[in-house]
């Protein structure tokens, strides 16, 4: 599936839209870990919760579980949420 | 020393980026180079001393997990570790820890190239064999339970959260290594780290409190003398103390110091060179503890006698109404001779002294908040 990628982590990807792929959230960013090493600790913590300031949306809708199904031709959007000063 | 003879670089870590400091030996002119990943929280920026040119930064930003850039060419060129420092799962049902931000770095010694440890936020100890690339936790510190309930909760360590810290390798023996915990006190390891002790006898808590119980010890800076490895420097929560081994028992030097100013703050440096001569940074620990040079008026104390007498060294220092705060890990040596001594403040100033702390001059101001400085020597080919 079609992932948009946040500025904060272009540094890992090099451009905003990238594919991976799996059928859970989990799995998607699982993928996007082996394609691009160390993307997924940033937004995923090592107990695989998802991290406090970073949003994900698939389908029209917000996303809270890891676990969270998804299909091949859904679009995963990563967003950071900008907190603090 | 390791690196090109004629060169120092200063590295300043701060909460938006790190900037680095250049100059020769005689150090009277510096050139800036930054903001070096501006906008990442920089807890702590090493250079390698065993080859000059590799660079480890630990990062976070606001929003995203930490992280810990690497370069290997003075930060012309930044890239993130593929495994940072990161706790075990928990098995399922139970919570488990997070690492809010890798806190503390500490390259080990000359025989073990490529090897580092990291002190995290809740407190955790990690272990990279590669340069920084991939860390490994230290599951006998960080997963076992007496270990976890000395570190207590969130609620018992600093604002931004407890920390592991000064990390110290024995240069003689890189099994026995050092590490202090605010909370969690001080403990040594023989071997390389599979099992930790306590290292507290003679060391004060706030009273009331069980000082045989580490949860009440909060050291703030402990350092190791490079030419005397059995002595031991710490500053903490109650006062300034050392500890000469192979005894175990902390003796309060802070207490030499004049009244008026006391004995707590963060910092402490000690001459590479010169076992009996250390330096810290006073700040104000009554009251309700406003951690800024007491009375306004900033000041190094520096002993020549391992903490028998201190004396005031502020020439060039404002007169009055600075109200600094200095972070534990934003003060240091250079090992040059004479020596230089630096520190930042949380207020964003960089000074120095090129004369062992005689006379300070600002050589930066309205940097942000300063977390951590350190020194290096750049290798000739990496410049």
């Amino acid at each position: 599936m079609k992932v948009l990628i946040p500025t904060p982590l272009l540094s890992y990807t090099g451009v905003r839209e990238v594919d991976a792929e799996g059928a859970t959230l989990d799995a998607v960013l699982t993928d996007l870990d082996r394609r691009y090493p160390g993307i997924r600790f940033r937004v995923i913590d090592e107990q695989g919760r998802l991290r406090r300031h970073v949003r994900f949306f698939a389908d029209g809708g917000q996303i809270f579980d890891p676990a969270h199904p998804l299909r091949a031709d859904d679009t995963l959007v990563l967003v950071q949420a900008l907190s603090g000063g | 020393m390791n690196g090109s003879e004629g060169t120092i670089m200063v590295l300043v870590a701060t909460r938006k980026g790190a900037w680095f400091f250049h100059s020769d030996t005689a150090r009277r002119t510096w050139r800036v180079e930054g903001p070096q990943l501006l906008g990442q929280i920089v807890s702590h920026a090493v250079l390698d001393p065993r080859d000059g040119r590799t660079l480890l930064a630990a990062a976070r930003t606001g929003h995203l997990g930490p992280t810990l850039f690497r370069s290997t060419d003075l930060g012309r060129h930044w890239s993130e570790a593929v495994q940072p420092p990161a706790f075990a799962r928990a098995p399922q049902g139970t919570a488990g820890r997070t690492v809010d931000h890798t806190f503390w770095l500490t390259p080990a010694p000359a025989g073990e190239p490529g090897c580092w440890y990291a002190g995290t936020s809740p407190q955790g100890l990690f272990r990279s064999t590669d340069g920084g690339v991939h860390w490994t936790p230290f599951s006998c510190l960080n997963d076992d339970p007496q270990y976890i309930r000395w570190m207590g909760t969130v609620q018992d360590g600093t604002p931004d959260g407890p920390k592991l810290h000064s990390i110290i390798i024995d240069p003689r023996d890189p099994a026995h290594l050092y590490i202090g915990m605010s909370g969690g006190g001080v403990h040594e390891s023989r071997d390389a780290g599979r099992s930790f002790a306590p290292l507290l006898n003679g060391l004060e808590v706030v009273e009331g409190f069980d000082r045989a119980d580490p949860s009440f010890h909060d050291p703030h800076c402990i350092r190791m003398c490079p030419s005397a490895p059995d002595r031991l420097y710490q500053q903490n929560h109650c006062g300034v103390y050392r500890l000469d081994r192979p005894g175990d028992e902390w003796v309060r030097i802070g207490r030499n110091m004049p009244a008026e100013v006391g004995d707590i703050g963060f910092p402490l440096v000690v001459h590479p060179r010169d076992a009996e001569r250390a330096w810290i940074f006073p700040m104000d620990g009554t009251d309700v503890w406003p951690r800024t040079s007491p009375g306004g008026r900033p000041a190094v104390y520096g002993t020549r006698d391992g903490g028998a007498s201190w004396q005031r060294l502020d020439r060039g220092l404002p007169p009055q109404q600075a109200w600094w705060t200095v972070k534990r890990q934003s003060m240091c040596a250079d090992g040059l001779d004479p020596l230089g001594l630096y520190f930042g403040t949380t207020s964003g100033e960089l000074w120095t002294s090129a004369d062992e702390g005689e006379h300070w001059q600002c050589i930066a101001r309205h940097l942000p908040e300063i977390l951590a400085v350190e020194t290096g020597h750049p290798s000739a080919a990496a410049t």
